[in-house]
């Protein structure tokens, strides 16, 4: 594929292989399991095996009589934290019930897997045993697992509550019931967006070393300064005496954007034993205790006149949190309701959320968080208004879609979208695909008994974050700012470290951001060195998630070297005698405009600058830092197709073709793009038609292993047809949106629109997901009037 | 359980021998006592294939290996394919197209496709994506997987011609 009209000049524009793999390929880099230190122990934790019970007793005196075993410590040895686990989110007039989660529970399980005790021992093996040992007494209460139920009455999560309810939160744009009122047609229906696992295929682990009065945290996590905060805040210690390492972090997809219990415990241990802990989860704990994310059942119900117009969108969401709120639990659904209108000219937009507690592993932010929820609403919605309309699916979107003469383009929800050109996403990705030619095709194969369907998504979504003055206490009510930092240090040599406040893990973003600098200061990619992910070096950070990486975190490296570059023209201009702005970096030299033979490379003028031979009243070095905080959030778009077969026979739903064409703003290493989109579809396939997290009526965690949770493999996807258009962001110098979680936000609906349109001959209007074989089958089973055989009901 | 046998392998060319309690799994031998830490551990179920490494010339999952079983064997793992100077063609080809992002599953995933190649040197995209369907990855959607693993055969294919 390719999309720039011209070659890019510089770095920037270009699909340069990776800085980061020669580690990663041959088996060097060093993850959170790979890291030891000497007096190391292990700890293990003894889990729930109940969804809600009182705890009776805990017996501990077998397990830590066990040769090698240190210490065996429960809820009640941690009396003397600064407070419980945080929830980091305080809307602003909306009253938000939080009760307390502690990293050991405290009289009471709330979920299966919830920490009970923990076993911290010489050797791996001999702690996992000794959790055999530790002999809990449960009283086993009464359990609630369906959100609906649980809003409607008990038994209650947390009983002190009185309620199972966490908070109720609406975001309104115009006035819906008057845009109904305007409508021809409404649709109602209900949407299923149900449980998923970030799964990354590394799990967590942290490893934590209290010495001389300081403590150091490495552990597998995307956000390294937020750890850092509440460790010092919960342990009493200075920020300063706490230092915070993500090593190289083995995926993340939001379920390490987290501040976990198990950092906390191994930090708290280290410094109460005096010798450094390590902990490493177990898969099965990972499907049980790190975040997972969706869980919503919504209601919506949008309205159109008989020519298509747009007239009202309005959902109903209750989203299950789990047990316990996270760090931004509540937040999540929200996320999604500043983009209820998608890319579409909707006068009367309004999300109403009830959050509700059940007796399940917590949710948080996951791939999207929120934004996938938003856009299964809209996009399968819109589809199926199209089809009650008689109109064509593709039609109604281009009849709806913001013109791009709008941008930027203040839409119901209060936001600002930033830049946007619906329509040639559109018309690039119709470049591809051959409607009229499918249908006929279509038509074809029906005849023969092949049930094959298009799907379309177009997508718009929010992203970037940031701006800390909508996100921040004031606004939407994260407790933080999410502006993001730089620094740059050019050395004696000429060699360039990049420090970002940014926590990568898997993007790409060491290269991009070389790719970045290296132009600015004419250099060449490979001696820019990136760090991140150490809170003792380099400024305060805000780390890795929402797709704000490069279009926040890249900004201020950008921002940083221009200040680098400022210094070394003035440097310049005073040993060439000319002006500053008369100083061009051009092939590694920066010389006067007109004269390049004259010149000074980047590693002359650091030279001049840590010699000390600078213009009078300069400082010496070459060294500059960067706090950046956006105007605005960004807002990327595309526009996707899927065509499916579905075996009518079986159910099972074949992907055959995906073609995405996506728009993340000015493109400053494509390579890095696809691989984003590739991933990011993925993701939503596979929730479209393969994993769901399942718990059983009693609370009991039935896909708590990859045997039974089904991430999709090679074998079942198939290969990606990408390209792209780039349309600006106004909001930063790169013009860059984020990319990160676009493919995810898109795919899930356009794998649904597929499936139906695949099943519409066999007298199946709508399905929500996840489309399996035996939903499949049972739909069109009773789509055919037939009595499907039973089957459990999901 | 802290009666140990004594086994003896060759890991990457070298001899080694290790005590081993009797149910130390292999990935821990090679991981915990040899320090190859380019080996890892992605589930507990043998699903993800991460800990993939090559028993006498076969790849198999090493966290479903005991290291009692493999003695007498020669082991191979990501650290014995090739190194940062000397890449092996497999490595060169994930590197070239973009075939990893967190790199996790990475070794496991260029362990198995090396002995898919060693089996079938001039496989389909259909037979690359069979072939690896034992191992995991979640960030790249394998589509640049299947494609690096095709450049490698294409390379080798040539090498051999």
């Amino acid at each position: 594929m390719s999309v720039t009209d011209q070659a890019p000049s510089g770095h920037v524009g270009r699909a340069l292989r990776r800085k980061e793999d020669p580690p990663l390929i041959t088996g060097r880099a060093r993850y959170i399991e790979d890291i030891t230190v000497p007096g190391m122990l292990w700890a293990a934790f003894v889990r729930s095996p109940e969804a809600n019970a009182r705890i009776v007793s805990i017996d501990t005196s077998a397990a830590a009589a066990r040769d090698g075993i240190v210490a065996v410590f429960t809820g009640e040895d941690m009396s003397d934290l600064g407070g419980p686990l945080p929830m980091a989110w305080v809307p602003p007039g909306v009253e938000v019930n939080n009760p307390d989660h502690w990293p050991l529970a405290r009289g009471a399980v709330k979920h299966v897997g919830d920490p009970v005790a923990v076993v911290i021992g010489e050797d791996r093996y001999a702690v996992s045993d000794a959790t055999e040992d530790v002999i809990v007494e449960y009283e086993s209460l009464p359990v609630i697992v369906d959100p609906e139920a649980a809003l409607a009455g008990g038994p209650y999560v947390h009983e002190e509550l009185g309620t199972n309810k966490v908070h109720e939160w609406s975001l309104a744009g115009g006035d819906v019931e008057a845009g109904f009122a305007e409508a021809d047609v409404i649709v109602e229906r209900r949407v299923i967006n149900h449980r998923i696992a970030g799964a990354p295929i590394e799990c967590r682990g942290v490893l934590a070393e209290y010495r001389a009065g300081s403590l150091t945290l490495w552990t597998a996590t995307q956000v390294p300064h937020f750890v850092r905060l509440f460790m010092a805040l919960l342990l009493g210690l200075g920020e300063d005496r706490v230092r915070v390492i993500a090593p190289e972090v083995g995926g993340g997809f939001g379920q390490k954007l987290q501040v976990y219990g198990e950092e906390l415990l191994a930090c708290w241990a280290a410094r109460k034993l005096d010798r450094p802990v390590k902990w490493i989860e177990t898969r099965s704990e990972n499907m049980s205790v790190a975040h997972q994310g969706r869980d919503q059942i919504s209601q919506v119900r949008m309205g159109a006149k008989r020519d298509g117009t747009l007239t009202a969108f309005h959902v109903k969401i209750i989203a299950d949190f789990g047990a316990y709120n996270m760090i931004l639990t509540p937040l999540i659904p929200s996320l999604g309701a500043f983009v209820m209108g998608g890319c579409y000219k909707i006068p009367n937009v309004q999300t109403d959320i009830t959050g509700v507690f059940t007796n399940k592993c917590p949710t948080d932010a996951i791939r999207g968080a929120g934004r996938p929820e938003a856009t299964q609403m809209i996009e399968v919605t819109l589809d199926q208004l199209a089809h009650e309309l008689g109109m064509d699916p593709l039609e109604i979107r281009r009849k709806n879609f913001i013109p791009k003469e709008d941008f930027p383009a203040a839409v119901a929800t209060g936001v600002v979208y930033d830049s946007g050109d619906y329509h040639k996403t559109l018309d690039k990705l119709l470049e591809h695909v051959d409607v009229a030619g499918f249908r006929s095709e279509q038509e074809r194969l029906r005849a023969e008994g092949i049930y094959r369907g298009i799907g379309f998504c177009t997508w718009t979504e929010i992203c970037g974050l940031a701006p800390s003055r909508i996100t921040g206490p004031a606004g939407v009510g994260v407790q933080a700012g999410l502006w993001e930092s730089a620094m740059i240090r050019v050395h004696n040599t000429g060699a360039v470290t990049v420090y970002t406040g940014t926590s990568p893990h898997g993007q790409g973003l060491e290269t991009a951001m070389a790719q970045i600098v290296a132009d600015k200061l004419g250099v060449d990619p490979a001696v820019v060195e990136v760090v991140h992910g150490d809170t003792a070096i380099g400024p305060e950070g805000r780390n890795t998630y929402g797709s704000r990486s490069l279009a926040t975190g890249g900004e201020a490296v950008a921002k940083a070297t221009d200040k680098i570059v400022a210094k070394v023209k003035a440097i310049v201009a005073a040993e060439l005698e000319a002006a500053p702005e008369d100083i061009d970096v051009i092939d590694g030299q920066f010389s006067v405009r007109g004269s390049p033979d004259k010149g000074l490379g980047l590693a002359d003028v650091a030279g001049i600058a840590y010699i000390g031979a600078v213009p009078e009243g300069m400082e010496p070095g070459l060294e500059e830092t960067t706090f950046y905080d956006p105007e605005n959030f960004v807002f990327p778009f595309g526009a996707h197709a899927c065509i499916v077969d579905v075996d009518a026979q079986t159910g099972k739903v074949t992907v055959e073709r995906y073609v995405a064409v996506d728009d993340c703003g000015r493109a400053v290493n494509p390579m890095l793009i696809e691989g984003q989109i590739h991933g990011g579809v993925v993701f939503g396939i596979g929730q479209a038609l393969y994993e769901r997290v399942h718990y059983d009526e009693e609370g009991q965690l039935i896909t708590g292993t990859f045997v039974d949770y089904a991430l999709p493999t090679a074998a079942e996807t198939p290969s990606f047809e990408t390209d792209r258009t780039e349309t600006p962001s106004p909001v930063n110098s790169l013009g860059a949106k984020g990319v990160g979680e676009a493919g995810t936000i898109a795919a899930s609906a356009a794998v649904t629109n597929a499936v139906i349109d695949a099943l519409r001959p066999l007298g199946v209007d709508y399905m929500n997901m996840p489309l399996s074989p035996m939903r499949v089958w049972e739909a069109i089973s009773q789509g055919q009037g037939a009595n499907p055989e039973g089957g459990p009901q999901s | 359980m802290s009666s140990t046998v004594t086994v003896r392998l060759n890991v990457n060319g070298v001899e080694r021998a290790l005590d081993v309690e009797p149910r130390l799994l292999l990935v821990h031998a090679l991981r915990d006592q040899l320090g190859l830490t380019g080996t890892h551990v992605g589930c507990d179920t043998s699903n993800c294939g991460a800990c993939t490494v090559h028993l006498n010339g076969e790849s198999v999952k090493s966290c479903t290996v005991l290291a009692v079983q493999a003695d007498g064997a020669e082991v191979t793992t990501i650290e014995g394919l090739g190194t940062e100077d000397n890449l092996h063609p497999m490595q060169e080809a994930f590197w070239n197209n973009h075939g990893l992002q967190c790199g996790f599953c990475t070794p496991g995933m260029i362990m198995s496709a090396v002995a898919l190649l060693a089996d079938n040197p001039d496989p389909t995209e259909a037979e690359v994506r069979q072939g690896l369907e034992g191992n995991l990855c979640r960030c790249t959607g394998y589509h640049n997987i299947v494609k690096s693993v095709l450049d490698a055969a294409g390379k080798l294919g040539e090498v051999a011609a």
